[in-house]
């Protein structure tokens, strides 16, 4: 058969994410999920009753949903008139505004919460609020976070908007708020729900900013887990904990999925390009001449600029500020004892060379997600023709779709209790530091599918069949029609993906060996030990953290070129 | 309506199709039957014309020529080799889409050039060309085809730059520049307005002229299939009605169905059949002006419009069909709203076709085998 080789290279690019995702994902998970339910060979559900009589388990379930719900519904609330802001009207300092408030999302969730802590601690800028610890410096933190998720994701479909649908509105005799609230709005809700239930499945998984903002009073069951396998060292609970995780994020995913497909329709009905966004104008000049604040821009505008500048900036400048002062005055003392193990040894390497582990595995990590998610996305975009295939690609979608909901902690704990004798070969992959970029990989597939698919799944498809029927076997078409116009896309995911294994915390923080921390782990490891010295050496290398995050993501940025918004 | 003798005679065909099934799976259990049964050929350096109103099927029938569609039964050719499990880049077929499908990030030539590098670079296993295309010849063809369409000098031009029309050119060089054995074009002009539309007609048709090119041309528009095609072929419910020259078609539609579709107004009863009634058949007689002795009926005039320098009046007429509202020329401008007046009929501008309550079974299928 002629079309044999075809068939292997596709069988290939199935075969290969699978595999990886079985071993790395679908195996500890398992694993994880038996470990909860049997012991010593028979089903035993009494780990759970044990778990679920344990007035602390469901203290800490309510606290992860509580802290969810708030973080998200805030993060809407402030994100929607963002978007409006940054991505619907023009105004001069918007292209700088939109860089700031990306900024956080990529931030490593240790810096955040390094961030937030030397903000609110007593003696720090805003200590007379009395925040450090409390559940809202947590809600405030998840905020910081996703703010973007929502302002980038609705901006997204708001620019590319017909405006026309308004217009029609207003012409038929509709106030502003009106046509917002009976036409824009609707238009906006699948980019809403879908920003929505992300950001839920972000704060309920969040794992470094609670870690280091909630102290021993608050957590979420991510921390929970980590904190029966490390400090309790029980297993069994942790196992538990992790199965209810996986109900929750599963529960949140269907959620997201429906929303997704829903604003995947509504932006086909949008333009493809950004439509011709109009002048900020702050006030509404009605007929008569006189001004008013209502129907103009001031409020969106008012609510961006203090969120931009109180919620974003002031946490930033203030890690800035606070690494660069020692005993009330300005200094590099703390960026020069980067060089240093700390005091009183509190780390086993320098922070420096800390940082070189952070570097080496997030290239190895980023490598390999842009591989397995490239295929990942590459295969699910594919739309066959026969009823078939199409039924194979829709559940390799849901299939590959799974660890975008993975807890990071899942994965780091599930590595730890499987990976011992990986597939029955006596190697204990554990101590070969081997496994670190690994679970980084598997935590940043998600995010290079969801930057590629989009992309790929928007090439019409008789753009494909031009080529064919202009002589191009399938594999000049994928090499002259997909790969040009998913480069830009593929340059964005692989920022995406070394950003967020270079800041990645929930696994590293199982794996990572004593004697080779990455970045986060050794910040993390500064914060808890006393000592001044060692405070300010967790401030300074947030910075060095965060700095190289930044660069990392404004490189990718620039290889995105002009396209904005969209999905993160 | 330019008068075209019939080219296609049996054994010159290049494209045979016979009795071809395309089948839509729409997930649910029903399959859509898009094409059904449909023979054709389409001889050397002749123009098809697949007329249809949309959803007729005459794109899926297109598709399926190309290799894009995936055939249920019946049999493509071409001179005589089936082309079953050929694949749509070895069949030597271009394609032309409604919206272009320019390759948005290559440069006009860039995607003009696209099928000569192809041809070139498969190994010469391509039905056309063959053989690899130098860089001097690549560019010479990118060049003349250009200026074949009226874009010479556009070459550089990034194809976003580019208005509607010039895009259709651009995507009508690229599909011809490999030199395919048949192209498909899929209602070019479809997206374009009313003026572009006629002149680029008139245009493709004298470029796949210039180029003796074997087409096949989709369009719902019998303006346009008249002006491009040396026959047509019309299409209705997935099946082959009637397949004629323009001047043939018009004159004997064969079927109700496809005389009305073509603009027949009326159809009344008459000795042979029924009789169509042209789109100008009826003419409001003037005060004083002798009606035709084809026949005179009384109506009253509804409304008036004046387009392309005639007035047309529909009136209510109290026809041979009882009641009937139908629309008259009025060369002397004598209707006025509300009036009455008396409308008659121009016998040169009808034509008769089967009645198929009188002759069951006859019409549509028999009449659809008309071809030369």
């Amino acid at each position: 058969m002629r079309s044999a080789p075809r068939v292997a290279l596709w069988g290939v690019a199935v075969v290969v994410p699978l595999a990886f995702l079985g071993v790395f994902f679908a195996w500890p998970v398992a694993t994880l999920v038996g470990k909860g339910f049997v012991v010593d060979g028979h089903v035993d559900l009494s780990g759970f009753a044990d778990v679920f009589s344990a007035a602390r388990t469901w203290r800490i379930v309510g606290l992860t949903l509580l802290q969810a719900t708030l973080g998200t519904a805030v993060s809407v609330l402030l994100g929607v008139p963002g978007a409006y802001v940054l991505f619907r009207c023009r105004w001069r300092g918007r292209g700088l505004a939109r860089a700031v408030v990306t900024v956080p999302f990529v931030l490593p969730t240790v810096v955040v919460g390094v961030a937030f802590r030397s903000l609110l601690v007593d003696g720090g800028p805003l200590g007379f609020l009395h925040l450090d610890g409390t559940f809202a410096a947590i809600v405030l933190a998840l905020v910081f976070f996703n703010y973007t998720v929502v302002v980038r994701t609705v901006g997204g479909l708001w620019e590319r908007l017909d405006p026309r649908a308004e217009q029609a509105a207003r012409a038929l005799g509709a106030s502003p708020w009106r046509a917002f609230r009976t036409v824009t709005l609707p238009a906006l809700g699948p980019a809403i729900a879908s920003a929505a239930s992300i950001v839920f499945l972000f704060c309920a998984t969040a794992f470094g900013v609670v870690l280091v903002l909630g102290g021993i009073q608050y957590g979420t069951i991510e921390t929970e887990i980590w904190i029966q396998t490390t400090q309790f060292l029980d297993l069994r609970t942790a196992s538990v904990l992790s199965v209810v995780q996986l109900v929750v994020v599963s529960a949140v995913l269907v959620v997201a999925g429906r929303a997704r497909s829903r604003r995947e329709r509504a932006l086909s009905l949008a333009s493809d390009r950004p439509v011709d966004d109009r002048r900020l104008r702050l006030w509404h000049r009605a007929a008569d001449g006189t001004r008013s604040p209502w129907g103009g821009d001031l409020v969106p505008a008012l609510v961006t600029a203090l969120v931009v500048v109180v919620l974003l900036l002031v946490p930033l400048v203030n890690l800035v500020v606070r690494s660069l002062r020692v005993d009330g005055a300005w200094s590099l003392a703390s960026y020069r004892a980067l060089g240093t193990v700390g005091d009183r040894g509190a780390l086993s390497v320098t922070v420096w060379e800390a940082a070189g582990n952070s570097l080496r595995t997030a290239s190895v990590a980023a490598a390999i997600a842009v591989v397995v998610g490239g295929l990942v996305a590459l295969v699910v975009s594919r739309r066959p023709r026969r009823r078939l295939g199409r039924r194979a690609v829709g559940a390799l979608d849901a299939v590959f779709m799974l660890p975008l909901g993975v807890s990071a902690v899942t994965v780091g704990f599930g590595f730890l209790v499987t990976l011992d004798r990986p597939l029955g070969i006596p190697i204990d992959l554990r101590t070969s530091g081997a496994l670190v970029p690994i679970a980084q990989a598997v935590v940043a597939i998600p995010l290079v599918v969801r930057s590629v698919l989009p992309v790929l799944r928007a090439i019409d498809p008789r753009l494909r069949e031009a080529a064919s029927t202009l002589g191009a076997a399938p594999g000049r078409v994928l090499r002259t029609v997909d790969a040009p116009l998913a480069a830009r896309s593929l340059g964005l995911a692989i920022g995406f993906a070394f950003a967020a294994s270079l800041g990645e915390f929930g696994a590293t923080s199982f794996l990572a060996r004593p004697d080779a921390p990455t970045l986060p782990v050794a910040i993390f490891t500064l914060i808890g030990r006393p000592g001044a010295g060692n405070y300010g050496m967790a401030l300074a290398a947030s910075c060095v953290l965060a700095a190289l995050t930044a660069a990392v993501m404004l490189l990718a940025e620039q290889l995105r070129g002009e396209r904005q918004g969209g999905e993160l | 309506m330019s008068p075209t003798t019939p080219r296609a005679t049996p054994g010159a065909g290049a494209l045979e199709v016979q009795d071809l099934v395309v089948r839509y799976d729409t997930g649910s259990r029903q399959a859509v039957q898009a094409v059904d049964g449909v023979t054709l050929d389409v001889a050397r350096g002749e123009t098809l014309a697949l007329l249809g109103p949309s959803g007729c099927g005459k794109s899926s029938l297109l598709r399926a020529v190309a290799g894009l569609e995936p055939v249920a039964s019946g049999r493509v050719a071409w001179g005589g080799d089936d082309l079953d499990g050929v694949p749509v880049h070895r069949r030597g077929f271009g394609l032309m889409f409604q919206d272009g499908q320019l390759f948005p990030h290559r440069t006009v030539a860039g995607n003009v050039a696209y099928g000569l590098r192809s041809r070139g670079g498969s190994g010469g296993d391509g039905p056309a060309g063959g053989g690899r295309v130098s860089r001097a010849e690549r560019d010479g063809r990118v060049a003349e085809l250009l200026e074949l369409v009226g874009l010479a000098g556009y070459g550089d031009r990034a194809v976003a730059t580019l208005s509607g029309g010039e895009r259709q050119r651009v995507a009508l060089a690229r599909a011809l520049a490999p030199r395919p054995r048949l192209l498909l074009l899929d209602e070019p002009l479809s997206a374009l307005d009313r003026g572009l539309r006629e002149r680029l007609a008139a245009d493709v048709r004298a470029v796949l002229h210039a180029t003796g090119t074997t087409a096949v041309f989709v369009t719902h528009d019998q303006d346009e299939a008249f002006t491009v095609a040396d026959r047509v072929a019309v299409m209705g419910g997935g099946r082959l009605l009637r397949v004629a020259t323009p001047e043939a078609l018009w004159r004997e539609p064969g079927s109700r169905e496809v005389a009305s579709f073509l603009g027949y107004q009326a159809f009344w009863p008459a000795d042979d059949g029924l009789l169509a009634v042209g789109p100008d058949g009826l003419r409001v007689v003037a005060p004083g002006a002798r009606p035709t002795p084809d026949g005179v009926w009384p109506g009253t005039v509804a409304e008036v419009v004046f387009r392309g320098g005639t007035a047309r009046a529909t009136v209510d007429l109290d026809g041979p069909a009882g009641l009937q509202r139908v629309v008259a020329v009025d060369p002397a401008g004598a209707a006025t709203l509300g009036a009455d007046v008396r409308v008659t009929l121009d016998r040169d501008l009808c034509t008769v076709v089967p009645d198929p309550e009188r002759a069951p079974g006859l019409p549509a299928r028999a009449a659809a085998d008309g071809r030369g």
